[in-house]
């Protein structure tokens, strides 16, 4: 459904997408992992023939995003990262607009605008301009616009970003019901690596316009070599390490040492006598989080400490 | 025969949005009509009390009515396509630019947007008009309106071009003088277009302005250098290339 190859974009000396070959097939959920000015908007502005490239092809669809242009926009639908639905106009004119641009057939108009209402909980404020929406509600609604027309495959931009947990929950459920119900080939960015986790079927790490990694997101945390044994301890001696066998990698930190082990369970006795006296120690299956890092070296969350750790114990205790 | 249809739901969708922006911003109506008030009641009264036009028979507030209310659709139209650049640098834009509407669909809605907001413009001054005792009839008001369409379709195009060429709010104020007083100036929407020196004479007919300024003067007071079929013919054949060129802009826009 979505095909690139060797799909490159320079702005001037910066090459913002380098050499990207992906494929896609139909009815998968992919998503694009990556830092801040990784490339991904750049990628995604490409395939949607916002931006032509500076060299490479690919195919959405089945059509060249250069010769093919508007065969392309006729099999897509946006969620774009910055916001672009019309300050001037209702929400409710917004969505109509959006039928009409792309000739949704009559019969289905209301029904849809009212389910995607319904759905990011905008009805009762459809008919106030957007201007005197707060950020959130411009967000949903402009979700809420990406969602209306049901196209074969849509690019989502940081969809959930700056959305309350209770309505991203909403969305990505009906996000996954309408890719299985319609078979929508569905791209999407996201910062939350949880998410990506729970609802791509695969996902590509980019890093400096550049695929780190790509696959099932099990396969990618299995690569990372095992579980995450966190041990907090005053003067860790890496020396206490050597000769096991089961120790895949470990990383000194301030206060301790995080090591990844393959089987903890069954292991994480033996290492423990090894290291000595501890002061605390947590075990957790590797996540998209240390994928995440073990590709691109960068940790999302700083404020977190431990890389996105912190954040995850929070809302597994009903944050 | 759906894809005719569908674009031109495109249009008119495209169209809307502009006619609903443009009737909400009360403002901008406002403002628009003070620049031509100020031409009309200072300048054409100052300078028309002081000077009288060799064989014109009408004074010279009155003379340059015509003018003014072209003045007025050329400042609008071509304002109203700069403003594109600001549509690309706030993204409202790129949400029509990956629909599934041909570029040249996108330029004709936002065209017709533009010159609706023209005419209504336009509908205001001819109250000045009858107002201040200028003779309309259902012909010169007919005359008058079909140029005043066509000089705005030509001065839209011009002005989407600019806006889809250029990518700096700043370039507004080099349009403003390289292109749109100048097109004024030369148009005689403020002279006559006989006696004039030979270099004077040649840029004023290569000037589009200059038809819409004598079909009009022509079917107010009679006073036209050209006849009107022929003004008309030749305000349309600015058009095709004016299109053309904003046609083109749009087909090469994205993201900024
Ligand atoms: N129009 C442009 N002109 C010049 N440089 C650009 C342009 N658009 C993007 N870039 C650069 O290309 C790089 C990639 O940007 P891009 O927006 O694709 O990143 P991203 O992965 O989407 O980041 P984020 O997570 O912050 O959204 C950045 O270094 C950015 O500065
Ligand atoms: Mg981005």
């Amino acid at each position: 459904m979505i095909e690139t190859r060797e799909l490159t974009k320079k702005f001037g000396p910066l090459t913002a997408v380098d050499g990207i070959s992906l494929e896609i097939g139909e009815g998968e959920i992919f998503g694009l992992l990556g830092p801040n000015g990784a490339g991904k908007t750049t990628l995604i502005s490409m395939l949607i023939t916002l931006l032509p490239p500076t060299s490479g092809k690919a195919t959405v669809n089945g059509f060249d995003v250069v010769a093919r242009k508007s065969d392309v926009r006729k099999s897509i639908g946006v969620v774009f990262q910055e916001p672009s639905v019309d300050d001037l106009l209702t929400g409710r004119e917004n969505l109509e607009l959006h039928a009409m641009l792309y000739a949704m057939p009559r019969e289905i108009r209301r029904k849809r605008m009212d389910e995607v209402l319904g759905l990011v909980e905008l009805a009762g404020r459809a008919d106030d301009l957007v201007k005197t929406y707060s950020g959130g509600m411009r967000r949903r609604l402009e979700l809420a616009r990406g969602l209306m027309h049901h196209p074969k495959v849509l690019f989502m931009d940081e969809p959930t970003l700056g959305l309350d947990p209770q309505t991203r929950k909403h969305i990505w459920e009906y996000i996954l019901r309408l890719a299985k119900e319609e078979n929508i080939t569905i791209m999407l960015t996201t910062h939350y690596l949880d998410e990506a986790d729970a609802v791509c079927r695969k996902v590509a790490i980019i890093d400096f316009g550049r695929i780190a990694a790509t696959g099932t997101p099990k396969r990618l945390k299995h690569d990372v070599g095992g579980d995450i044994v966190a041990i907090k301890q005053k003067g860790f001696d890496p020396k206490c390490l050597e000769g096991l066998g089961f120790v895949a990698k470990f990383e000194a930190k301030a206060d301790g040492v995080e090591i990844t082990v393959r089987d903890a369970h069954k292991n994480l006795q033996k290492l423990l006598s090894e290291i000595g006296d501890i002061e605390s120690v947590e075990v957790r299956e590797a996540s998209l989080d240390d994928v995440f890092f073990k590709y691109t070296g960068k940790k999302y969350r700083e404020e977190g400490g431990e890389g996105g750790w912190a954040e995850r114990v929070m809302s597994s205790a009903g944050r | 025969m759906a894809e005719t249809l569908g674009g031109l739901e495109g249009i008119y969708a495209i169209w809307l949005r502009e006619i609903k922006v443009y009737t909400r911003e009360k403002e901008r109506i406002v403002s628009s009509l003070v620049n031509p008030l100020l031409w009309i009641f200072a300048f054409g009264t100052g300078l028309g009390a002081n000077v009288v036009i060799p064989n014109v028979p009408v004074n010279y507030q009155h003379y340059i009515f015509p003018g003014i209310m072209v003045m007025a659709v050329l400042f609008t139209s071509v304002f109203y396509g700069m403003y594109v650049i600001w549509d690309r640098k706030l993204d409202f834009l790129k949400e029509v630019l990956v629909a599934p509407l041909s570029r040249t669909n996108v330029l004709l809605g936002k065209m017709l947007g533009g010159v609706t907001d023209s005419m209504i413009q336009a509908c205001v001054l001819f109250a000045v008009a009858y107002l201040l005792g200028i003779p309309l009839t259902p012909y010169s008001l007919a005359v008058s309106l079909l140029t005043m369409f066509l000089i705005g379709v030509c001065m839209t195009s011009l002005g989407l071009a600019f806006g889809g060429f250029l990518s700096t709010i700043e370039s507004f104020q080099l349009v403003i003088n390289f292109v749109v007083w100048p097109v004024f100036f030369f148009s005689g929407a403020l002279f006559p277009l006989t006696g004039l020196p030979p270099w004077l004479q040649l840029v004023t007919y290569a000037d589009p302005l200059t038809y819409a300024v004598d079909a009009m003067r022509g079917a107010m007071f009679g006073l036209n250098v050209f006849p009107i079929w022929l003004d008309l013919a030749a305000i349309a054949l600015f058009c095709i290339p004016a299109i053309a060129l904003g046609s083109f802009a749009f087909s090469r826009m994205g993201k900024i």
